[in-house]
């Protein structure tokens, strides 16, 4: 865990970067710090590995004061990765991969070796290992640079506006793969971005700094966008928050019914009394084959064999939120989304006035919970005696949160 | 016309003479005192020069100091220089070898600085970040993408060493400026001509061994994208 207590840095020229940022970093998570720029948001990261370090309070990795460190060695167990890569234009891409392996003093051979390794992890064709930096694309770059920081598999990377320089569709695949690595790797991850896209995607938590260098809101993604700490927080979040939040809901606390469902070899006659417009058939199995309209369901026989309207998407019950199941209902013919589990076996129909149902109230008791929150916070800082102005800012809202995201 | 194939007629038969490539007056003898006297110069410059365009370049204190001085030392002209250092040092080896020392500083030190503060600054924020030291940064990061401008400093200042390593002969210390001394003295222009050729296909030699140098030791990741000089 990275933990900052009380850091302010405030440069010769007078400029305050950081102003008494408190905030943890928890092990095995990815913080996200985004604000407006100048926010101190790169100042923060470079205090951890020392490549700023604060003129008032400390920054500890796990308990322990970074300052007490030399900083070389402090860095090279540290993942370090930039805007424009900053990789080596006089190494190859392998070289410049196992640059902390040969600055531990690796054999060259175990450290080439794991530079290739990690290519193949971070997507690079094994052919670009002789190659020059100025031989890839600005995607490709960014690719190495994330290898080279996990070189040698450091338990903390820092990555600070790693994405923001290539083009929006090479991003969101950077993104989509740098979640699937740290879904394997697990590492503490401390991640700069100026888009707040981005660190709701990225983020467990999501740090928001402001000009000046203040911290004004720390909380898992779902909790910055349902109970933004302040008027900056949520102008930065923007006016479609709503429609963000949907994300987080759920699919699970969807209300599914098994109404007008029925196996393929059930009689028609059991479709024309349920009297549902459409009907939804299922296998032996219990997998949805598809929508017979109550037009053509043939005069005898099974609900199987009229021709069926295609189920475009289902939602899966346990992974996707109530968004996905939202965005299903309004696609599917009957105007209901079709649940399905891991195995995609059937579980349950939704429809969209249900589903809208449920949005409303989810949002209703998040804004309950939210005013319980400030009210009890309201009461902590008189009962404190502290500076009211504290109670909304800084890392206080977070408290209830924080096992939220991930 | 008629009049430049002549000249080179002389010069072609001067430099077939026999007598050339004899003897303490021949030509192999001339060429090892200027390339002894040319390479002690470059050397010390080069240790000088890079040494503080190393140490400006990677601190990027001084820069402004570097910069004024090596305008300077352009400014004064090498005779003057060496009249000012014999007249001070007395006549001998050592006035000749500072002069032409001072002379190739300049391009070396200020290539040199140049080279290492126009390395890219996240490069260098990456090497630092990732835990490489001062001196790391300076030896795996920026003197390597400096080279190829480092390079051109050395061969400038190269090139200007064996031209100038001529004024040699005046201080009686011979080397090929002697031909053109003597020739001028007796009013030879056969043997200033043949002198001047053998100066200019020596500055060509070292043109060429620069440019084998350079793709010798510069890394074709700095060749390929950009070509400096
Ligand atoms: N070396 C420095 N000297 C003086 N001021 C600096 C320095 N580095 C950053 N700053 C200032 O500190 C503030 C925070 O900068 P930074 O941490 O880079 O913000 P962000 O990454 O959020 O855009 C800005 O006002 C910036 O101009
Ligand atoms: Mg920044």
């Amino acid at each position: 865990m990275i933990t900052f207590e009380g850091v302010t840095k405030r440069y010769p020229d007078g400029t305050v970067a950081l102003d008494d940022v408190s905030l943890e970093c928890p092990t095995g998570r990815i913080t996200v710090f985004v604000g407006t720029s100048g926010g101190g948001k790169t100042t923060a990261l470079r205090t951890i590995n020392r490549m700023v370090e604060p003129t008032g309070g400390r920054v500890l990795i796990d308990g322990r004061d970074v300052l007490e460190r030399k900083s070389s060695e402090l860095r090279r167990g540290i993942g370090y990765v930039i805007q424009h890569a900053g990789l080596f234009p006089h190494r190859t891409i392998e070289d410049n991969i196992a640059t902390v392996p040969y600055l531990l003093r690796w054999n060259r051979k175990k450290a080439r070796d794991t530079a290739h390794e990690l290519m193949e992890r971070v997507g690079l064709e094994p052919g670009m290992a002789k190659r020059y930096p100025f031989q890839l694309s600005g995607g490709q770059q960014q690719r190495v640079g994330v290898a080279r920081a996990l070189a040698a598999d450091p338990p903390i990377m820092l990555m600070d506006e790693p994405f923001s320089a290539v083009d929006p569709v090479v991003r969101h695949e950077l993104q989509e793969e740098f979640l699937r690595l740290q879904a394997e790797l697990h590492k503490t991850i401390v991640f700069v971005t100026h888009d707040i896209d981005e660190a709701i995607k990225l983020g467990d938590r999501i740090a928001v700094f402001r000009t000046g260098g203040r911290l004004v809101q720390v909380a898992s993604p779902e909790d910055i966008l349902a109970r933004p700490a302040d008027d900056f927080v949520a102008g930065f979040i923007g006016h479609d928050r709503g429609i963000r939040r949907l994300s987080f809901i759920p699919a699970t606390d969807a209300p599914l019914t098994e109404r007008s469902v029925l196996a393929a070899d059930a009689p028609v006659a059991d479709a024309r009394a349920a009297g549902d417009e459409w009907t939804l058939v299922i296998d032996a199995d219990r997998r949805p084959l598809g929508w017979a309209s109550a037009e053509v369901l043939p005069a005898s026989g099974t609900v199987g064999d009229a021709r069926l309207a295609p189920i475009g998407h289902t939602f899966d019950i346990e992974g996707d939120s109530v968004r996905a199941a939202l965005d299903a209902a309004i696609l599917s013919p009957s105007g209901r989304a079709v649940g399905v589990d891991g195995a995609g076996r059937l579980v349950g129909v939704a429809d969209q006035a249900d589903l809208s149902a449920t949005i409303t109230a989810a949002v209703a008791a998040e804004a309950a919970e939210a005013e319980a929150v400030s009210a009890g916070a309201a009461a902590g800082a008189a009962a404190d005696g502290a500076d009211p102005k504290d109670a909304g800012s800084g890392d206080r809202p977070a408290a209830g949160a924080d096992g939220g995201g991930g | 016309m008629n009049d430049l194939w002549n000249q080179i007629e002389l010069v072609s038969e001067w430099l077939s003479a026999s007598a050339q490539w004899h003897g303490d007056d021949g030509i192999p003898h001339r060429l090892l005192q200027h390339l002894h006297y040319s390479g002690l110069s470059l050397l010390f410059a080069a240790l000088i020069g890079l040494a503080f365009g190393l140490l400006v370049g990677h601190t990027g204190r001084g820069g402004f100091l570097v910069a004024s001085l090596a305008n300077i030392a352009r400014a004064v002209p090498t005779i003057g220089l060496i009249l000012l250092v014999v007249t001070v040092a007395g006549l001998g080896v050592t006035p000749v070898l500072v002069a032409l020392t001072a002379l190739a500083i300049p391009p070396i030190l200020v290539n040199t600085f140049e080279g290492i503060r126009g390395v890219d600054a996240d490069a260098k924020d990456a090497a630092q970040g990732m835990g490489m030291t001062g001196w790391g940064v300076l030896w795996r990061v920026e003197a390597p993408m400096a080279l190829p401008l480092i390079l051109l400093g050395l061969r400038t200042a190269a090139i200007q060493i064996v031209a100038t390593a001529t004024i040699a002969a005046y201080p009686g210390l011979g080397g090929l400026g002697r031909y053109i001394v003597d020739g001028l003295a007796r009013n030879d222009y056969e043997l200033v001509i043949g002198g001047t050729v053998v100066v200019v296909v020596l500055a060509v030699v070292v043109q060429l061994v620069f440019a084998l140098l350079r793709r010798l030791v510069v890394s074709r990741g700095l060749l390929g994208s950009s070509r400096p000089s």
